[in-house]
């Protein structure tokens, strides 16, 4: 098992409007292993999409050093794609047009193959002339995985990406996450503030403290999948996430 | 409901009609006329052959005015929506001219394009119609530009489009609903300013029929101009909403 994410030490300051300084991440340390589905939890704006806004290279730590395969995050790259909360798919764009953005200048015939490899992953066959506007919340979600997945990532950073959807298509998205995952191998890092979510998706689970955020514990997760919520190790699993939580509510 | 809606509007302008009538009761052509005199006027004028010459006249300067201020304005908006140096520099001097009614350029634009003579009478309508609606076009596209959503510019980044067709294929599609809208509302005033820019060293356009009635004392001709001042300005509304709908609607680029 190689490392394929290494955060030491990460610090994070922003100077907000008033030009007060927002102390949010107060040395984060964590390592994520190739082909790992981690997930991220912790209190409320304690500065997990901070955190994954730096692993993607959207921001800079202020101090600390996060490295991918040995090298230091400067900028956003194609190798390691964000996937966003209430999408950031392009309403200009159709479905093919949005899932070719990533692929350059490759010649039509290849772009379209890849395209229409991804559209069927994600089960949206016949939908690729469709417009954002005429797709469901949870078809929008599939078209920005399959722009992610098209440019064929190592990592993949999902930031609350089924915070905007229903709780039933949030279930079958999770169940589809999983199925991509599996048959695609990439790294994924989940962020999200459902604990059940992060348990039924997650190999290991990292809980975050209250701002300034560090890494209060990271909790490997055992069960084989599909996992189901009501088995006893499952709720077992998921209130110890939500001691943590809680205690750290408290203090 | 679109039977409704029109017989609401008939009834708002018989009410109009009916009270012009009344405040115009037993006016002749040289006071402030009546509907009926005015439509006597249209056809008058109309068959005196100048109307047409007078609204191709008035389009021309609009249409050139216009499409220079959203060719340079448009460009320059997004420039000072990009780049904060730019809209440090360029926003505080178009947001001080930008108060100047264009009718108080009128003196400057003579004297650049001299008073008389055909073409440059059309260069002064023409420049005044171009600050009416450069203001706008510049000020909505750099509004549109700045409140772009930033997981589009992120996205974009991510998937490393950057440069010219990240502008092409992101930035100004993103902004294009904002700036149709600019464009609508700037078209709006540049005809309400064409026809004041008309009223002076010029001798064709409706502002010039407006005037050159008023001189010969004839209202009902006055009044038949303001009144196809108003379908063309309404022709020209519509026309720009539904380029704007029709933009909006799909908000495709898409070919395929
Ligand atoms: N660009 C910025 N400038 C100033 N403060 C910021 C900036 N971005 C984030 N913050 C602050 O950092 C803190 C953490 O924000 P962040 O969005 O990372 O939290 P989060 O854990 O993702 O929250 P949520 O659960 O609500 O998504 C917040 O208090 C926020 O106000
Ligand atoms: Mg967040």
């Amino acid at each position: 098992m190689t490392t394929k994410i290494s955060v030491r030490d990460v610090q994070k300051t922003f100077v907000n409007d008033k030009g007060e300084e927002v102390h949010v991440l107060d040395g984060v340390n964590l390592s994520v292993v190739e082909g790992e589905f981690l997930a991220i939890v912790g209190p409320s704006g304690c500065g997990k999409s901070t955190l994954l806004n730096c692993l993607a290279g959207f921001e800079t730590a202020s101090t600390g050093a996060i490295e991918i395969d040995g090298e230091v995050v400067r900028k956003p790259s194609r190798k390691r794609v964000f996937v966003f909360q209430e999408t950031g798919i392009f309403p200009w764009y159709s479905v093919w047009d949005n899932i070719a953005f990533g692929l350059g200048d490759l010649p039509f015939e290849e772009k379209h193959e890849i395209a229409m490899r991804y559209i069927r992953l994600v089960g949206l066959e016949g939908f690729e002339k469709a417009y954002p506007s005429e797709l469901s919340g949870g078809m929008k979600q599939r078209v920005e995985f399959a722009r992610a997945l098209a440019v064929e990532p190592d990592v993949l950073y999902l930031d609350e990406p089924f915070g905007a959807l229903d709780a039933f298509t949030r279930l079958e998205m999770r169940r589809e996450i999983v199925r991509i995952w599996q048959e695609t191998g990439k790294t994924c890092i989940l962020v999200t503030h459902d604990v059940e979510e992060a348990v039924e998706l997650a190999d290991r689970v990292a809980v975050m403290t209250r701002r300034p955020a560090t890494i209060h514990s990271v909790l490997d997760n055992p069960l084989d999948r599909p996992r189901d919520p009501d088995d006893r190790r499952f709720r077992e699993l998921k209130d110890s996430i939500f001691e943590i939580l809680g205690v750290e509510r408290r203090v | 409901m679109r039977l409704r809606s029109i017989a609401f509007a008939a009834l708002g302008f018989a009410l109009f009609v009916g009270t012009w009538h009344l405040l115009t009761l037993g006016h002749g052509v040289a006071e402030v006329a009546g509907p009926w005199l005015t439509m006597v006027g249209i056809g008058e004028v109309m068959a005196a052959g100048h109307l047409w010459k007078n609204i191709v006249a008035s389009v021309f300067r609009v249409s050139w005015g216009f499409s220079l201020a959203a060719a340079i304005g448009i460009p320059l908006g997004i420039l000072l929506g990009w780049s904060p140096r730019c809209m440090m520099t360029f926003n505080p001097v178009i947001q001080a001219l930008r108060p100047i009614s264009p009718i108080a350029w009128i003196p400057i634009a003579v004297l650049m394009f001299g008073g008389h003579g055909l073409l440059s009478a059309d260069f002064s309508a023409i420049f005044l119609v171009f600050l009416a609606s450069f203001f706008p076009i510049v000020t909505a596209t750099t509004s549109a530009v700045g409140s772009v959503e930033q997981k589009f510019i992120r996205s974009a980044r991510n998937f490393g489009v950057e440069g010219l067709p990240f502008f092409r294929r992101v930035l100004v599609p993103a902004a294009m609903p904002q700036i149709l809208t600019g464009l609508r509302l700037a078209l709006g005033i540049s005809w309400v300013v064409v026809v004041a820019a008309e009223m002076v060293g010029v001798e064709r356009g409706l502002g010039f029929q407006v005037n050159d009635s008023r001189n010969a004392i004839r209202f009902d001709h006055v009044e038949a101009a303001m009144v196809v001042i108003a379908i063309i300005g309404l022709l020209l509304d519509s026309g720009m909403s539904r380029i704007e709908s029709a933009a909006l609607a799909r908000r495709g680029m898409s070919r395929r």
